[in-house]
């Protein structure tokens, strides 16, 4: 198997692999799964489906890029910035004024 | 506008923000053995702010900017160098020392730096995820007699100045302030990047330069004590009630809020 996109798909294994050892649900979990995807493609022949789904990987790559980013910016918000939206939020499920609060989230 | 700058990056290495937190036997601090660590997440973002600015003066042919990030502490600190390393840094010192090491020990360290590297901007994480102290920062400008930005949201960079919008409480507030400055990063800055793999090989021959505390001469001593650390009082577990009268009953006898 030596195909001009061989490298591109080793690279973008290496690059999920590395990227699941932060993942949530675990990294074992996340490499098995990342394995299983590879393998069952493992046959494909047509170039052009090969880069759909090299394409595909870019774009897992992003999105947990993306979900860990997102999960370290909310614990940090939960953390340092809730507390004005709480006491927020607890005023207004006590009177109940559920409009001025969607406002007030923008 | 021609600019060549040279941009300090201060970085601490934190227990990471996902671990739970546990306080040691003794409760006198909290537990790090065997414990995941990782940059602390608004030093993530002054290492981006940094990247960012040399990134754009690149982009504009306006001139340049070399990036260094700095760490004080034991040799694992290399770890989260490297890591801003890989995010794109040019080089990065790091200042040995095994002993505890408070917001004034690091401020007396980072000063020692400063005066030696000579930079245009010093940017720093407002806080560390660990201690909390949110004290660095200020202190090193009141060392160094330097203006500071604290709890930056934007920056612009103009010609030996910048722009800051500050988070304050209940809006923003957009100072302007001469170079060179700290400025001192908050939340909503900009989004960390994520090294890649390639990057990451990369940064392992950029340069790290190894200082230590003595070379420096500077006095590291804590000045505060930690008498005690305790981990917050663990929430009561609900209970089932069979009834409403059980309810009414629980409410006023239990409870004492009827």
């Amino acid at each position: 198997m030596s195909t001009p996109t061989r490298h591109r798909v080793i690279a973008l294994y290496k690059q999920l692999f590395y990227l699941g050892r932060e993942y949530p649900a675990g990294a074992d979990f996340f490499h098995k799964k990342l394995k299983s995807a590879f393998v069952k493609n493992k046959d494909l022949r047509d170039p052009a489906e090969i880069q759909k789904r090299i394409d595909l990987g870019d774009y897992v790559c992003k999105e947990i890029e993306a979900m860990y980013h997102i999960n370290k910016y909310r614990a940090m918000k939960k953390r340092y910035y809730d507390t004005q939206d709480e006491s927020l939020l607890q005023s207004k499920l006590e009177s109940g004024n559920w409009e001025d609060l969607q406002a007030g989230k923008r | 506008m021609s600019n060549n700058l040279r941009i300090l990056v201060a970085t601490k290495r934190v227990i990471d923000y996902a671990v739970k937190i546990r306080v040691n036997a003794a409760g006198t601090a909290v537990e790090t053995a065997n414990v995941k660590h990782s940059m602390n997440p608004f030093d993530e973002i002054g290492t981006e702010q940094a990247i960012q600015i040399k990134e754009g003066l690149e982009k504009a042919k306006t001139g340049k900017a070399e990036v260094v990030v700095v760490s004080c502490g034991p040799a694992k600190v290399q770890e989260t160098l490297r890591t801003a390393l890989a995010m794109g840094a040019d080089r990065a010192i790091h200042v040995e020392s095994n002993d505890e090491l408070q917001p004034l020990a690091v401020a007396k360290v980072l000063k020692a730096i400063v005066e030696k590297e000579k930079p245009d901007l010093v940017i720093l994480g407002k806080q560390a995820i660990d201690d909390d102290s949110n004290q660095t920062g200020q202190m090193l400008a009141g060392l160094l007699n330097w203006p500071q930005a604290t709890f930056a949201s934007k920056v612009e960079l103009g010609e030996k100045a910048m722009t800051v919008t500050r988070e304050v409480d209940g809006g923003v507030e957009t100072i302007k302030t001469a170079l060179p400055a700290i400025l001192t990063t908050d939340l909503r800055l900009n989004t960390p990047r994520y090294a890649s793999l390639p990057n990451i090989m990369k940064a392992k021959k950029k340069p790290l330069a190894k200082l230590t505390v003595a070379e420096l001469g500077v006095d590291v001593k804590p000045r505060l004590e930690i008498l005690k650390v305790a981990e917050p009082a663990k929430r009561q577990g609900g209970k089932m009630v069979e009834s409403v009268d059980d309810l009414v009953d629980k409410l006023k006898n239990e409870a004492k809020v009827l």
